[in-house]
């Protein structure tokens, strides 16, 4: 450890060297500074995370007030009830982060290898939306794809539409209110998500490893597929993390964008929370919503194996 | 692709240049790498030669000029379409792969199924059997480098690049490395160019070595022939250590006879690279080891014919094996001279008179228009990394 702090004796005692034991106190600095990150995390996080516990576990009315009354069932009458909106919840999620990885990934890499001296700006493009507030972006979204403006239109006249429709991504002739639209607004929402881990770890990546790839007899194609998409899996995982759990838990697109049949999660919790006051079945919800990224995410991580990578 | 063969045939560059924008990394030149051989391209850093194993490596497109392989025009050929495999400076290991996958990448990548047999030769070779399947972080230095000369030479090619392989290793390792790669090359044969800024490990190692400054081969041939009769002030004093006297040339013969610093120096004809005209001048070099160490006092027992120099001891140091002494003397400030540690005479120590005394034979003549100090320490420095730009 260095020591940078100054003594703060300055000229009480000039004789001799202070031969002080600094060494209990200065083994406690870490700690001390640690201690506004581990207090917010008290009680902005573990606090909180109790008491909507505790609710979860709770019955009684708004009136009459809520008693613990280990209520367990509560959990089941969710998940029953709004497994539906769950299964959504993943679904549109997943096909977001998946949109996210398609479109972000060529965008990083060309941002890494090939923006040269444009990159910072390119950079500084891919979060400039974050200027604006998320709402605002979701609201113009709803105005990008209203029925009847310029992208329906272009997608009925060259007949992507009838094929989205029979998807059931879409309507036959409107986007707005549909999964496609949901979607979207979550794909454009957290692509910097997705993007931004992705650069840092295509960034990383020794240019000279695609040299000696080429020098052996790799072709451009296959020094991707074997040297830089594999090393830039720890941008993947991360960037795919970043974008799939938010995304999983968002309702602001669902209401903006969507329908009451593309209804996620998030909306419904929102809803028990602030409209219906079912704290209990709110908390509940919140906390199967929470499991189930968990085990999904743990489950990814460990599939993709990227412990393995420096 | 061929594969399994060794008789490829030598490298010929011809009308070879590199520029980037407006400097030339690389000046036209001509080079020929004969099939077999271990050549060394020797330099300080940004002499252009990495980048012109970068250009026969296919990684760098030359601005002018064809690389040819074996009789065949490879100018055009992409880097995975050579037959030519690459040890590069930092190794250039792939992180996610372990030792046997690094090694089997060019293989694999030419469709070879059954990898295992071969990977475990190499492995042989390069006495690193125990290592097969860890990660190439968890390797040390040295058997990293091991693992980079045996994933390029797994693939038989029909020349091995070595793009400073040793620079990053102490020196002892260094040393030990640079016979291990001398008996690989003379295990498999294939030709080898070796880039390298330190000229100890091009002198031991290559068979040919090409002195390049500037952008420019100064001078090419074999380490014993360059270090006896360099043709430039750079050679001179880039190989070893040379003694450089400027003097003026006072008559011409089978010998030349030089006067400088007040006395006749001679030096043979046929080793001035110089024009050999009376009033000319010409730099004469010797090096240090050439030259005997008299004591004033014991000038007389000089033998006749041979070349001498007085002067004033500065500065020595006991070595070991030699003493060095550095002397001062009209003919030139600092003169180096090592002694071998047989007979040492008590009276040499700083401030005593000398006389420094040679035989003519060992000197060397040059073009005195050049820099006397070109390609010592000061002027070139010395460099650990060399940049790739």
């Amino acid at each position: 450890m260095t020591l940078t702090e100054a003594p703060p004796t300055p000229a009480a005692e000039p004789a001799g060297p202070p031969v002080r034991k600094p060494s209990a106190r200065r083994r406690l600095v870490p700690y001390w500074l640690l201690l506004p990150g581990i207090l917010w995390l008290i009680v902005f996080f573990a606090v909180p995370l109790v008491y909507q516990a505790s609710t979860s576990v709770q019955t009684g009315s708004l009136e009459q007030g809520f008693e613990v009354t280990w209520h367990f069932r509560t959990y089941w009458d969710a998940l029953r009830d709004y497994y539906p909106q769950f299964v959504r919840s993943l679904l549109y999620a997943g096909s977001a982060t998946v949109l996210c990885l398609v479109l972000g990934y060529p965008l990083a890499y060309l941002i890494a290898f090939k923006a040269g001296r444009w990159r910072n700006l390119v950079l500084v493009l891919v979060i400039a939306p974050f200027f604006t507030s998320f709402l605002i972006r979701t609201l113009a979204w709803k105005t990008i794809l209203a029925d009847g403006g310029a992208v329906v239109d272009l997608m009925n006249t060259l007949h992507v539409l009838d094929v989205t429709s029979w998807l059931g991504w879409t309507e036959s002739n409107r986007v707005l209110a549909t999964p496609m639209a949901v979607v979207c607004g979550l794909t454009y929402n957290f692509l910097p998500f997705m993007i931004l881990p992705l650069y840092t770890s295509l960034e990383r990546i020794d240019g000279r490893l695609h040299e000696a790839a080429g020098d052996l007899y790799a072709t451009p194609a296959t020094t991707f597929r074997k040297v830089t998409f594999p090393l830039s899996m720890p941008g993947v995982v991360s960037g795919t993390l970043l974008t799939f759990i938010p995304a999983s838990g968002d309702y602001v697109n669902a209401e903006l964008l969507g329908s009451t049949d593309t209804k996620m999660v998030g909306s419904v919790i929102q809803s028990q929370f602030l409209r219906v006051l079912d704290y209990p079945t709110a908390a509940a919800l919140s906390f199967i919503l929470m499991a189930i990224v968990l085990l999904t995410v743990t489950f990814y991580i460990r599939r993709s194996g990227t412990e393995d990578l420096v | 692709m061929t594969q399994q063969q060794t008789t490829g045939g030598d490298v010929r560059l011809t009308g070879i240049s590199k520029t980037y924008g407006s400097f030339t990394a690389v000046h036209p030149l001509d080079l020929t790498v004969p099939q077999g051989s271990f050549f060394a391209l020797l330099g300080a850093s940004g002499c252009g030669k990495t980048t012109t194993l970068r250009i026969i490596a296919g990684l760098e497109e030359a601005t002018t000029g064809t690389v040819s392989l074996g009789g065949k025009d490879i100018t055009g050929l992409p880097a995975y379409k050579r037959p030519v495999n690459t040890v590069f400076q930092s190794y250039a290991l792939f992180p996610h792969l372990d030792i046997t996958e690094n090694i089997a990448f060019g293989l694999r990548r030419r469709g070879v199924k059954s990898v295992r047999k071969q990977v475990g030769d190499m492995l042989e070779l390069v006495q690193l059997g125990d290592f097969a399947r860890r990660k190439p972080h968890q390797l040390s230095g040295g058997q990293q480098q091991r693992v980079a000369v045996a994933r390029a030479l797994i693939n038989h090619p029909q020349v091995l690049l070595l793009d400073e392989p040793l620079g990053a290793l102490d020196l002892k390792l260094r040393r030990r490395m640079q016979l291990e790669l001398k008996r690989i090359q003379t295990e498999v044969g294939i030709t080898f160019v070796h880039v390298t800024h330190d000229q100890e490990e091009a002198m031991t190692m290559a068979d040919t070595v090409a002195v390049m400054n500037g952008g420019r081969v100064e001078q090419l041939g074999a380490p014993a022939d360059l270090y006896e009769n360099p043709k430039t002030t750079f050679v001179a004093n880039f190989l070893g250590t040379s003694n450089l006297i400027e003097g003026e040339i006072a008559g011409c013969g089978t010998d030349i006879v030089v006067s400088a610093g007040g006395g006749k120096l001679r030096l043979p004809g046929d080793r001035c690279s110089a024009p050999a005209v009376t009033g000319g001048r010409v730099l004469l070099g010797i090096r240090p080891e050439k030259i005997s160490l008299a004591h004033a006092d014991a000038a007389g027992r000089i033998a006749e014919g041979r070349n001498r120099v007085t002067g004033r001891i500065v500065d020595s140091s006991f070595i070991g094996v030699s003493t060095q002494y550095v002397v001062e003397s009209p003919a030139g400030r600092e003169l180096q001279v090592y002694e071998q540690n047989i007979e040492r005479d008590a009276r040499l120590v700083p401030g005593a008179e000398v006389v420094l005394h040679w035989n003519p034979a060992h000197t060397f003549g040059l073009d005195a228009s050049q820099s006397k100090l070109a390609g010592t320490m000061g002027d070139a420095g010395v460099e650990t990394v060399e940049d790739v730009s």
